[in-house]
């Protein structure tokens, strides 16, 4: 293993189950246990946990928190109650993206955690010091003194409550959190997730994230790697940060408009979102479905009949739950309408299929 | 550790080619399919198609990746498995006995290029 990549808490816990590991972000992470088709489904049917120690925790607090938060932010903080959660990206003027990310409104006044992408944490640390300047906040980088899983699934809430212990979690509605003490440290229990399920997201220590993870293990819900991670939130239509979102791709070309609050006073990219919303985009990222098994890979070429290149693929796979192939795609916004005709270049041959809703599979969230 | 045949013959791009006669059966080794994780699509030539030592004849598609599959000889496809269009697991579960293409083979010298049992067995060890 390279010695320069950084170890989750759980780390030698992954390496006992036999996973397979490999480098992301920056750190030494299990791609799958025991097999990516099986662990997507144990979430899909039951109950998977995921070791998302990795991601960035933020915090952001002051005076002026609100309206910082607000500034950088693309949706709207100010009506959002404590204990609530936002989804949504940071922009660079040009309404490119820095990042996607989570905003919990904490339940002391004038208190944020924003929840970033691990590739990113440093980007955007720097980032959000540099946006800083003239507010009256503290930016306070937590991520490497946090360790989180992400218990998902139909019988996650059930594992959350009993084996863990947090009755809590079941008065949770989505997108919200609870500020627990556990053996006198905090805990944040949110009910969030990247599957398309129900699902919890617990924020602590490492040594207690090491103990609930063990629990789940002896309860059994199913470890899961960033294999399945990444099939199930591409099913449920969800983006992945540098492929679906890029310094180049706006979440008005991603689709995410709606996390775009263009009726607040100011954010940062707001001038141009609004400029891409009354004139038009290049490019939008589609949904496209092919009639073979061929996958579509990240990178490949969208084409139209005769063989002119309108667009590339930023992820595809052969959906384990809908058993087809399918892609999210960048495509010349001439080409994206639903139901338009489209080929994609796998290797030597073409493949044809037509444009189809981003979100492949039905979402079963708690409302 | 991964399971080697002894009796065929391997490639450094870990296809497998049993010989019978003038005729190579060829597959991909407990190794590959270990790498891969679960097959979902196996992409195979037509029969008579020609396929020359070295150049993909095909591909396998796992859940995360896709690989291509590189020609260990030359000649005629005379024989496709396809009944792994239905069931690609089938490389998963038993990689010797599921045969991917046989080849009437051009040029048998070509075997001489392969890598034994032993010989392989240091390349993926």
């Amino acid at each position: 293993m390279d010695n320069s990549l950084k170890l989750t808490c759980l780390h030698d816990l992954h390496v006992e189950l036999g996973a397979k590991m490999s480098p992301f972000a920056g750190y030494d992470m299990p791609i799958q246990y025991s097999g990516i088709i099986d662990e997507h489904n144990a979430v899909r049917h039951a109950a998977g946990v995921f070791d998302v120690s990795h991601m960035g925790e933020i915090f952001v607090s002051g005076p002026d928190a609100e309206s910082f938060v607000g500034h950088i932010f693309t949706n709207d903080v100010r009506p959002l109650p404590p204990g609530g959660i936002l989804y949504g990206m940071m922009l660079y003027p040009d309404g490119g993206t820095v990042d996607d990310l989570l905003v919990y409104r904490e339940f002391k006044p004038d208190h944020f955690l924003l929840v970033v992408n691990a590739a990113n944490i440093d980007k955007d640390h720097a980032w959000i010091l540099e946006q800083s300047a003239g507010f009256d906040v503290v930016i306070d980088n937590q991520s490497d003194a946090w360790g989180q899983i992400a218990v998902q699934g139909p019988e996650a809430e059930k594992a959350v409550c009993g084996a863990l212990g947090f009755p809590e979690a079941a008065q949770l509605s989505f997108y919200t959190f609870c500020d627990l003490v556990r053996e006198g440290r905090r805990v944040i229990v949110s009910r969030t997730g990247y599957t398309g399920e129900d699902g919890f997201e617990i924020y602590a220590a490492p040594e207690q994230i090491r103990a609930w993870w063990q629990a789940l293990m002896a309860v059994g819900v199913k470890p899961c790697g960033l294999g399945c991670r990444d099939t199930l939130r591409f099913e449920a239509g969800l983006p992945l940060y540098g492929d679906e979102l890029t310094a180049d791709i706006s979440p008005v070309m991603a689709g995410l408009g709606m996390f775009c609050k263009l009726d607040k006073p100011e954010f940062i990219g707001k001038d141009a979102l609004v400029a891409q919303k009354a004139g038009g985009v290049a490019q939008k990222v589609v949904g496209i479905e092919l009639a073979d098994k061929a996958v579509p890979r990240h990178g490949y070429p969208v084409e139209l009949e005769d063989g002119t290149q309108v667009g590339v693929v930023t992820t595809g796979y052969h959906s384990i739950t809908l058993e087809k192939s399918i892609c999210f795609a960048l495509v010349d916004t001439a080409y994206a309408a639903l139901g338009t005709p489209l080929w994609v270049r796998v290797r030597k041959n073409v493949f044809p299929g037509v444009v189809v809703k981003k979100r492949f599979y039905q979402t079963n969230y708690k409302k | 550790m991964s399971k080697i045949a002894e009796d065929l013959l391997y490639s450094e791009s870990h296809e497998w080619v049993k010989v019978d006669g003038n005729v190579a059966i060829i597959g991909v080794s407990d190794f590959a399919q270990g790498e891969m994780g679960d097959i979902t699509y196996v992409e195979m030539p037509d029969l008579d198609d020609e396929i020359s030592a070295g150049d993909d004849f095909g591909a396998l598609e796992s859940v995360k990746t896709s690989s291509e599959l590189v020609a260990p000889v030359s000649g005629k496809v005379i024989a496709r498995n396809d009944v792994l269009e239905d069931e690609p697991e089938r490389i998963n579960e038993d990689p010797y006995g599921a045969w991917i293409i046989k080849v009437e083979m051009a040029d048998k010298s070509e075997l001489d290029a392969l890598l034994n049992a032993s010989a392989y067995a240091e390349l993926v060890k």
